[in-house]
C-alpha cells in the first residue's frame, strides 16, 4: 500500500491511526507546531506510577505528521518516563520504515510533542 | 507518432535526402495544426520541448532582442515557476523585474499594471489562465493597453491552449506558450506562438531549425503528437467546453452544499471549464489528497507539503505563491485542493467524488486539534 514516497507503514498508520483521540483528565498534554508550517500535534498522556499507561493524539497535518503521531503513541505506551525520553525522532522515523527527506521534520515534531507533554506532566506534579 | 520512431526515422532537416522528406512533411503538418488551433500562421509557430522552454525562449528572447525599448520587465504575481524563476537571471543581465498584483479572485489588477508599465518597460508577462485557481485573465484588455505603448506582451497559454478557444489575433498577444500534454498530447512537446515581425533572440544556439529560433534536431514523434492533439482539440472544442462547464458546475455546487468552513479560490465565472478549486478550514491538503487518491480520485493540492514531498530537503516547504498572491493566509494554503475535470471524466465520477468528500473531511477534522478549538473545545 506504499504510496508515492511513503512506505507501507506510513500509509498504514495514516489510514488506521492508532490511539487517535483525547484522554479525559490527562496527566500531561503537549501541543507543538503551528498551522503556518502545516502541522499541529497534540499529545495526551496518562501516567501512573511513573509509567505511561495511555497515550492519545490529535494532529492537523500531512500524512507523515499523522503517521508520526500515531507511531509515537505506540512506542511510548507502557514505557517509563525515562524510557520515553530516550525515544528520538529517528526512532519514530525508523519504526515507520523511513520518511522522505522533506518529511523528517514530522518525526521531530512528534519527539517535541512528547517532550512537551512530559514537561507538562512534571509541572503538574510540582504544582500538586 | 509511432511510424516516426521507425520507418520514417529520417531527420527533417536533411532536406536533400529522401529519408528526410516524410518527417519534414509531418513536422510541417503538425505546425499547421498547432497554428490552426490558435488562429495563427504556420510560420508563427516555433516548436519546442516543453512549456518551460517556450516561456524561457519568449521572456529571454523578447527582452534581449528588444532591449532598445527598455530594460523593465513585469510579471504577474501568479506566473508559473518557468516565468518567475527567470527573474534572477534577467537581473544578472541588467534587467529590472517588477511584479503586478492580482485581486482576491486572481484577476490581474489592471490599475496596478498600468501604473507599473512605466516608460522603459520592454515586456509584460501575464498568463492566460492559472491552473492552480482556474482564473482566466483579461489578456485582450491588457494587450490593448500595452499595444498603444509599444510594450511587448507574452502570455503563458499552457492552461488554455487546447482547453478553451484561443485566438491569438483577437487576443493581440505578441507571443503565447502552448503545452501539448495539457490537452492530451505527449510530454516533451510544446510550442511558442510568435507574432510575425516580432524580434526574438534565440536562447539555444546552433543550427537553423525552427526558423533559427530553436536550434536542435526536432523531436518528430512528439511534434506529430502535438499536431494531432491540436487537431482533435480544435474539432472537439465546443463540445468539450460545454460538457466540462456543466460537470464543473455540478461538482462546485455539490461541494458548496455539503462542506462547511469552505472557500473557493479563483474567479467564480471567469474560469477554466471543469476546474474547481477551494480550501477547507481545519483540513490539511496533503492528507485530503492522499485520502482522495486512496478512493481513486486524483486531485492537486496547493499544500507545500504535498507538492514538495519529493524535495531533497525542507527548504522547498513554502506555501504556494499563487494562493499567497490571492490573499489566502499561508497556514490555510495547506488545505487547498484543485480538481481539474477532463474529457475522460464522467458525471458518475463527479457524483462519486461528492459522495466520499464529506466523509474524508469529517474524518480529518475529527483528528484536528484546530477544529476542536474552533468548536469551542480546548
Amino acid at each position: 500500500m506504499a504510496q508515492g514516497p511513503y512506505s507501507d507503514k506510513v500509509m498504514d498508520h495514516f489510514m488506521h491511526p492508532r490511539n487517535m483521540g483525547e484522554i479525559e483528565d490527562p496527566s500531561g498534554v503537549g501541543e507543538v507546531g503551528n498551522p503556518a508550517c502545516g502541522d499541529v500535534m497534540r499529545l495526551y498522556l496518562k501516567i501512573e506510577d511513573g509509567k505511561i499507561v495511555d497515550a492519545k493524539f490529535k494532529t492537523f497535518g500531512c500524512g507523515a505528521a499523522i503517521a508520526s503521531s500515531s507511531m509515537t503513541t505506540e512506542l511510548i505506551k507502557g514505557k517509563s518516563i525515562d524510557e520515553a525520553l530516550q525515544i528520538s525522532n529517528q526512532a519514530v522515523a525508523e519504526a515507520l520504515g523511513g520518511l522522505p527527506p522533506a518529511k523528517q521534520h514530522c518525526s521531530v515534531l512528534a519527539e517535541e510533542a512528547l517532550q512537551a507533554a512530559l514537561e507538562d506532566y512534571k509541572k503538574k506534579q510540582q504544582g500538586a | 507518432m509511432r511510424p516516426y520512431f521507425s520507418e520514417h526515422f529520417g531527420n527533417p532537416s536533411s532536406v536533400l535526402l529522401e529519408e528526410g522528406a516524410e518527417p519534414q512533411k509531418a513536422v510541417r503538418e503538425a505546425r499547421a495544426q498547432v497554428a490552426g488551433l490558435l488562429n495563427a500562421a504556420p510560420d508563427e509557430i516555433i516548436l519546442t520541448g516543453s512549456a518551460t522552454e517556450s516561456n524561457n525562449l519568449a521572456v529571454k528572447g523578447l527582452a534581449l532582442a528588444n532591449r532598445q525599448k527598455g530594460n523593465r520587465i513585469l510579471f504577474s504575481d501568479i506566473e508559473h515557476y518557468s516565468i518567475m524563476h527567470q527573474a534572477d537571471f534577467l537581473k544578472n543581465l541588467g534587467f529590472e523585474v517588477d511584479y503586478v498584483r492580482v485581486d482576491a479572485y486572481g484577476v490581474v489588477d489592471l490599475e496596478d499594471l498600468k501604473k507599473k508599465a512605466a516608460p522603459g518597460t520592454v515586456l509584460v508577462c501575464v498568463m492566460h489562465a492559472n491552473l492552480e485557481i482556474g482564473t482566466i485573465e483579461p489578456v485582450r484588455e491588457i494587450a490593448l493597453f500595452l499595444k498603444e505603448r509599444g510594450i511587448l506582451f507574452h502570455s503563458d497559454g499552457a492552461g488554455t491552449c487546447g482547453q478553451i478557444p484561443v485566438d491569438v489575433a483577437d487576443l493581440m498577444v505578441d507571443s503565447m506558450t502552448v503545452s501539448a500534454h495539457q490537452f492530451y498530447g505527449p510530454k516533451g512537446a510544446a510550442a511558442l506562438y510568435l507574432r510575425k515581425g516580432t524580434a526574438l533572440r534565440p536562447v539555444t544556439n546552433g543550427g537553423y531549425q525552427e526558423m533559427g529560433y530553436r536550434a536542435g534536431t526536432e523531436n518528430v514523434p512528439a511534434i506529430v503528437g502535438l499536431g494531432e492533439a491540436s487537431r482533435i482539440a480544435a474539432s472537439e472544442m465546443a463540445e468539450r467546453v460545454e460538457r466540462l462547464t456543466a460537470l464543473g458546475q455540478k461538482l462546485w455546487k455539490g461541494i458548496e452544499r455539503q462542506i462547511d468552513y469552505l472557500h473557493f479560490t479563483g474567479h467564480p465565472a471567469l474560469r477554466l471549464p471543469g476546474h474547481v478549486s477551494f480550501w477547507i478550514e481545519f483540513v490539511e491538503g496533503e492528507s485530503l489528497l492522499l485520502w482522495l487518491n486512496l478512493n481513486g480520485i486524483a486531485s492537486a493540492s496547493g499544500s507545500a507539503c504535498a507538492s514538495n514531498v519529493l524535495a531533497a530537503d525542507e527548504t522547498g516547504l513554502k506555501a504556494s505563491h499563487v494562493l499567497t498572491a490571492v490573499g489566502v493566509p499561508p497556514e490555510i494554503c495547506h488545505g487547498s485542493i484543485a480538481f481539474t475535470l477532463g474529457r475522460e471524466n464522467t458525471e458518475a465520477e463527479v457524483d462519486f467524488t461528492l459522495s466520499v468528500l464529506p466523509g474524508i473531511v469529517e474524518r480529518l477534522r475529527e483528528m484536528s486539534p484546530l477544529y476542536q478549538k474552533a468548536l469551542g473545545g480546548k
